[in-house]
Order: C-alpha cells, then structure tokens, then sequence
C-alpha cells in the first residue's frame, strides 16, 4: 500500500500538482496520523523526489531559470521568517484564509478558458 | 513582452522581472515556512500570470520549492517536530512515479494540466475549511 501511495504522490509531485496533496490525505485518513506529523513526513518524501523530477524537467529543458536565483533567494528568507512565526503565533485562521484564496484560484485554474491552438508570436507584439 | 517566435505552448519568463520573481519566492517561502507546505500553490498561478506556460510553470515550481522545502524539513527536524523514518516506506514507489510523472509533462496539455491543477487545490481548500 506504501508503495502504491508512494507512485501515485510521486507521479503528482512531478507534474508540480502538490504530492502533498494524495500522500497527507492517506496519512491522516487511513494510516491515522495527525496533520502535523503528516505534512512533515510529505516534506520529507518530497526531496528525493523533486531531486529525480528535477533532473528529468531540466533535460526536457522545462525550466525556467531565469526566475530561479531571485525566487529562491528570496524564498529562502521568507521560510525562514514563515517558520519563525509559526512557532508563536496561531496559524489556524490563517490556515483558512489561505484556503479561501487557494479555492478561488482553483475555480479559476479549473474554469480557464481554453487556449488557442499553438501559433507563431508576432514579433513585439504585447500579450 | 513576449520573446519573438515564442508559441503559445512554450512560452517563458520575461527577463526583466527580477522584483517580481523575489516576491514570488518570498511569499512561496512564508507560507512554506508558515504551513510546513503550501508555497507551490501560489508559484504556479503567479508564474503563469508572469507569462510562463502552464507545463513550464508547474516544473519551475518544483524548481522554485525544492530548496525551500529543505529548508524547512532542516528546521522542523532541528525543532523535533519531524519523524522522519517513516517517510521512507514511500520513496522507492515516489520514485518511480516521479519518473513517470516528469516524463508524462512533457505530453500533457497545457489546458488539462490546469484544469486537474484547479481540481486538486479546490479539494485541498475545501479539506482545510473542514477542519
């Protein structure tokens, strides 16, 4: 059953559609952990499989590097600061607030319009 | 702008949006940081509204979490808030199905990847308001 969660998180992990998503879901509902203990055994699995992920998306060339450096400078700090809050302050409203963003985001994501077939740019023209 | 002959299917990044990349990574890292997870639900849509296609912005994405996710695993296990032998049992599977799923980016639309994107973070934000 592990390594069958395992294949599924994974495969979702790659595509960036949130592993997390399928391996705490299994975690907390089936394997009946709590949610923190959940989220940082996802963390976990996460690595080594966003190492492997990574390395075939960059030979695909599907990466975009040039937003790397600064996000993840940048990134880097604002996990620090994240974590630093979360050990004084209590996360539960925003936990929902969160959630209120990321439902609208997902009706927007869900419900886009579908793009154009693939075409030529024109030259300078302003998207 | 968009960089000239670039399609539809595969456009990328401007290059002069440094400012913008930085508070993308900023508020990716605080709701990392906040939630233990999470930062990649907001990287996806804003490099797409960046300009990026749906394909490049999911596999930047990961790109863009992986450093802070370490961040974050080292800091919770330095706070010993993290087990961390029993996220073993699911890497050799996770692993396989990484492979699958990088492989499988490449051939999936831009549209449906979207699509089922909006689906699993519809489910998560329902999942979290029911708690």
């Amino acid at each position: 059953m592990q390594f069958l969660i395992g294949i599924l998180a994974g495969l979702t992990a790659a595509l960036g559609l949130g592993g997390g998503f399928i391996l705490v879901i299994y975690l907390t509902t089936i394997a009946g952990m709590d949610q923190l203990q959940s989220q940082g055994i996802n963390l976990l699995f996460f690595l080594p499989i966003a190492i492997l992920a990574l390395f075939i998306h960059a030979k695909n060339k599907m990466l975009d590097w040039k937003v790397l450096l600064p996000a993840v400078l940048a990134g880097v700090f604002g996990a620090g600061a994240g974590f630093f809050l979360s050990g004084w302050m209590e996360t539960q409203w925003l936990s929902k607030c969160f959630a209120g963003f990321i439902f609208l985001v997902g009706c927007k994501e869900l419900f886009h319009r579908k793009q154009k077939q693939p075409r030529q740019a024109d030259p300078g023209q302003k998207t | 702008m968009q960089d000239a002959g670039q399609t539809l299917e595969t456009r990328s990044a401007p290059k002069n949006s440094k400012w913008k990349y930085m508070l993308l990574g900023l508020a990716a890292g605080i709701l990392n940081g906040l939630f233990g997870a999470g930062g990649g639900v907001i990287v996806v849509p804003l490099l797409e509204k960046f300009g990026l296609d749906a394909k490049r912005a999911h596999a930047t994405s990961i790109a863009v979490i992986f450093p802070l996710s370490l961040l974050s695993a080292a800091l919770y296990l330095w706070r010993g808030d993290l087990q961390f032998t029993e996220a073993f049992g699911y890497i050799p599977g996770g692993l396989i199905g990484a492979a699958g799923g990088a492989l499988l980016l490449k051939k999936i639309s831009n549209d449906w990847l979207r699509r089922i994107f909006g689906a699993i973070i519809i489910l998560s934000a329902v999942r979290i308001l029911l708690r």
